[in-house]
């Protein structure tokens, strides 16, 4: 065993944090549960941990992944069903593991395994009908321009290829007033897109639908010609009962 | 009781640093609330990443919420974007801990460590929907206090605090508890908050400003005097006698995202007597108090342990000067449960070798830099401020860092000291210029960063008789520098804003007259004056002339031996007379050595209070002058220097 994939939910307040700020919080929930992370080489050894596709700030997620490299001498001894269990003990409200599998050498990494990601997300002030309208039109382009500032110059590219699935869930009447939640599957090959980015790409520029909630709720990989999760929920493991429902 | 949680949770994605709203933090606790229980809501006047690692603020946070009859919650100044919002949309002022409205605690108590977070503070009494003046507010609003080094001389924010405690604030919260139980269990009725705050007088170390009255002859005081006979004429600081007693904190916070000083800190000793005139810390807390080694190994141990930091910071106004210094960062270095990924840091190092030693102990890999703080440019200047370390100390410290492998070296300065020329100035490029010399001979790449601070006198140090210098004065002294350290590429100069100083100076030895200045910048917007691109001297210049009073004469002006002192009702234990016979030496260019290791001098703060020096080794730490400005080979004892003092008799 030469590292470890972790999945985990980010959900409620905690959802503030950013993807470096999550970064830290696993380096000292490690050294906490005293898992025999591998450190780096060199003047500064830094943990060496592997993230997936960043959760942009503010996002809530159901399935995130980490892969953590072991020191080769002390891996052997540890006791993966302890993990967990471990893990739980170090890390803040909002954040729970919810499997870990042993990773051999030679596995690919998240950035290059998971290939789309499905997200649901509530917009604000929007009514079903008028939210399906707009789908329809951006799933009917051939074309979905993007304009958008990357490293300093502004960028066109074109997303439709990235959106693989989009429709409408049903509306929602939070305490932030009524809306309408959709199920959108982005692609993440070779750039990933982003819900915030689909959004500007369908709405009329001067009128961007206000995200209330955004929750990624699968990481998908191809495998033998069918897409599956990176990591499936163990069978025994009812996913938690407040998943869907903000911790706060 | 409301959280204004769902109020404010749509807002956080559209302001900067969300996480810094959100509370969770390791160790943050969420405790009952009653009308038996005494709530405090402790705030940090400035953004939460400066606030949260305040050590002060966490150790009382503790304590507070050890007892059955307190409750303790933590606020820091919402950022500038998240003010706009919570003022349109009507959302007061938070905990983090639970997202209480602020106004709904008995007590708003701020952390003051530094003056140019005081319109801050009026800025955090309004976003918790209380009068800012404390003479407005009626029985439901909660009690405004203040505590930290800035309330030895609070008079300048007399008209907006209800409250001030002085020194240690350990024990006294529990004592201010009790009182604030049986305030809060009667009901608040209608004229009881005069009577709870003349309660609160009695106990030592509270300062009630109100209680007092000031009078004035001309632009000066003539005498400060309590109203009513129970309130005492002076107030002495609080001082806990063994550090021992206060493992604390025993959960230190670890926040979810990127504060300052974002590491374990175990304080292993408070108080300082190396006497440096320019430092306040070092007198207002003394006598020094040693952690017992032991404890600080526990600490260090079980912290790193709990929180999963991989740094752990050693703190004290000197740590070198800790008993044993050596055998306590070998153990943490050394400790298998570390894995060998622990860094110790030592802020304040010492000048002198032996403690490049202890650095190269520990920063066994990562050798980035070392910084020292010679203070002056000159052995004449560092004599008047009794920094007495020798030129040949910093030369050996530094020859002896650059010899074993670092490459970066960053030296402190002040400028605008006492009688200093511009000899004196210049000295400091003169020092730098050397010690880049140095490094030439060891590495290519040498780095040296010299950070140059304008000097701002303090209450209750030998020099809060000295008139600041002026603002031209200190930009023209910081631009000598410049251009004599222009040349070389491998010398760096930095320095703190001039501005900034000015308005530090105002504040730090102001008195009352000075509220409506402070009143009037913060309602022209005038908040976060500790950062560079908020500061606003205009909003200061203007406000001093509305109010009719001059900048010149409260900042620039050197004060007489006679002259009453707005904090002279006020004490931290120095007698006035060490404290002016100190200025004396200074000018006179006479050191003072450390009275751990020499008779005692009678500063006051030991014999005042009855209590003594926690040390645990009879002799200084080996190596270097020992900023006694005496050559001491390795642990040997300091000669017995007796100096004259002032007859006894003479003292007040």
């Amino acid at each position: 065993m030469k590292a470890l994939r972790i999945r985990y939910s980010k959900l409620g307040k905690i959802r503030f944090t950013s993807h470096r700020d999550v970064a830290r919080i696993w380096e000292r929930s490690l050294r906490r549960s005293q898992i025999p992370i591998a450190y780096t080489e060199g003047f500064a050894p830094r943990p060496k941990l592997s993230f997936g596709l960043a959760l942009s700030t503010g996002y809530e997620s159901l399935g995130e992944y980490l892969d953590v490299f072991l020191r080769p001498e002390e891996a052997g001894d540890l006791d993966l069903a302890e993990v967990p269990d471990r893990l739980a003990a170090g890390l803040p409200e909002g954040i729970e593991v919810q499997a870990v599998v042993p990773l051999d050498a030679g596995a690919e990494s998240l950035q290059q395994t998971v290939t789309s990601c499905t997200w649901h997300i509530e917009i604000g002030g929007v009514g079903p009908a008028d939210v399906q309208r707009t789908l329809d039109v951006a799933l009917a382009a051939t074309e979905l321009p993007l304009t958008r500032e990357r490293k300093g110059r502004t960028v066109t590219d074109d997303v439709r290829p990235a959106v693989v699935s989009a429709h409408v869930i049903g509306p929602t009447d939070g305490p932030h007033g009524p809306g309408t939640t959709i199920e959108v599957e982005l692609g993440t090959q070779p750039r990933a897109l982003r819900p915030a980015e689909l959004i500007a790409a369908i709405c009329p520029p001067d009128a961007p639908w206000p995200l209330v909630r955004v929750l990624r709720v699968h990481q998908w990989t191809q495998a033998g010609g069918a897409r599956r999760e990176v990591l499936p929920l163990p069978s025994a493991a009812t996913p938690p009962p407040h998943a869907e429902v903000r911790a706060s | 009781m409301t959280s204004v949680w769902t109020q404010l949770e749509p807002h956080l994605a559209h302001v900067e640093k969300p996480a810094r709203y959100i509370g969770l933090e390791l160790g943050a606790q969420r405790p009952e609330h009653g009308p038996h229980i005494v709530s405090w809501l402790l705030t940090y006047p400035d953004t939460y990443e400066i606030g949260l690692p305040n050590q002060g603020l966490q150790i009382l946070y503790e304590i507070l919420n050890e007892r059955p009859d307190a409750a303790a919650e933590r606020a820091y100044s919402p950022w500038t974007d998240l003010e706009a919002i919570m003022r349109r949309e009507r959302i007061p002022l938070f905990s983090v801990d639970t997202h209480r409205a602020a106004g709904e605690f008995d007590v708003l108590a701020f952390n003051l460590s530094a003056e140019l977070t005081y319109t801050n503070l009026l800025n955090c009494v309004d976003l918790a929907g209380v009068p800012v003046r404390a003479a407005d507010r009626r029985p439901e609003h909660p009690l405004v206090a203040a505590g930290g080094h800035c309330t030895y001389n609070p008079e300048p924010l007399a008209d907006f605090l209800d409250f001030v405690v002085l020194g240690d604030g350990e024990e006294v919260v529990s004592e201010i508890t009790a009182v604030l139980r049986e305030w809060k269990v009667s009901g608040r009725t209608e004229g009881s908050r005069q009577a709870v705050l003349r309660e609160l007088s009695h106990i030592p170390g509270v300062y009630v400003p109100s209680l007092y009255e000031v009078d004035y002859d001309g632009p000066f005081i003539r005498e400060v005097r309590p109203r009513f006979p129970d309130v005492p004429e002076r107030v002495e600081k609080r001082t806990i006698a063994d550090l021992a007693a206060w493992p604390y904190p025993r959960q230190q916070l670890v926040p979810l995202t990127e504060v300052v000083h974002d590491r374990l800190n175990v304080e292993v000793f408070r108080g300082c007597t190396r006497g440096c005139r320019f430092c306040q810390a070092g007198m207002i807390t003394r006598p020094v108090r040693e952690r017992p080694a032991e404890q600080v190994r526990t600490m260090v141990a079980d912290g790193l342990r709990r929180t999963g930091y991989d740094e752990v910071a050693l703190t004290s106004l000197s740590t070198a000067d800790f008993s044993g210094i050596e055998g306590v960062v070998r153990d943490i270095v050394d400790d298998p449960a570390a894995c060998g990924q622990v860094s110790v840091s030592l802020p304040s190092l010492r000048v002198d070798a032996f403690t490049v030693g202890i650095a190269a102990q520990i920063q066994k890999a990562r050798r980035t830099g070392l910084t020292f703080a010679p203070e002056a440019g000159t052995w004449r200047m560092r004599q008047i401020i009794n920094k007495l370390i020798r030129e040949e100390d910093l030369y050996e410290a530094v020859t002896s860092a650059f010899s074993s492998g670092w490459r970066r070296v960053k030296l402190y300065f002040l400028t605008g000291l006492p009688s200093e020329t511009d000899e004196d100035t210049l000295g400091i490029a003169e020092l730098a210029r050397n010690c880049v010399e140095i490094g030439r001979r060891y590495t290519r790449n040498v780095s040296v960063k010299a950070s140059v601070g304008g000097f701002v006198p303090k209450p209750f140090t030998p020099f809060q008789w000295f008139g600041q210098n002026t603002l031209d004065e200190l930009t023209r002294k910081i631009n000598l520098l410049r251009d004599a350290t222009r040349r070389d590429k491998a010398l760096q100069l930095t320095w703190h804003d001039p501005k900034a100083s000015l308005v530090e100076g105002l504040l730090s030895r102001g008195d009352r007259r000075l509220g409506p200045v402070i009143e009037q910048v913060w309602r022209s917007g005038g908040t976060f004056q500790e950062w560079s691109e908020h500061l606003d001297l205009g909003l200061w210049q203007t406000a001093m002339s509305d109010a009719g009073l001059d900048l010149d004469w409260y900042v620039h002006r050197h004060r007489t031996e006679d002259e009453v002192l707005p904090w002279d009702h006020l004490s931290a234990g120095l007698h006035k007379d060490f404290l002016w016979q100190d200025w004396q030496d200074a000018l006179a260019e006479v050191g003072l050595p450390d009275c751990r290791w020499t008779p005692c001098y009678d500063c006051g703060a030991c014999t005042g209070y009855g209590i003594e020096h926690v040390v645990a080794s009879a002799t200084p730490p080996a190596g270097g002058s020992q900023g006694t400005g005496q050559d001491l080979s390795s642990g040997h004892a300091v000669p017995v220097e007796l100096r004259p003092r002032t007859p006894a008799g003479a003292r007040s």
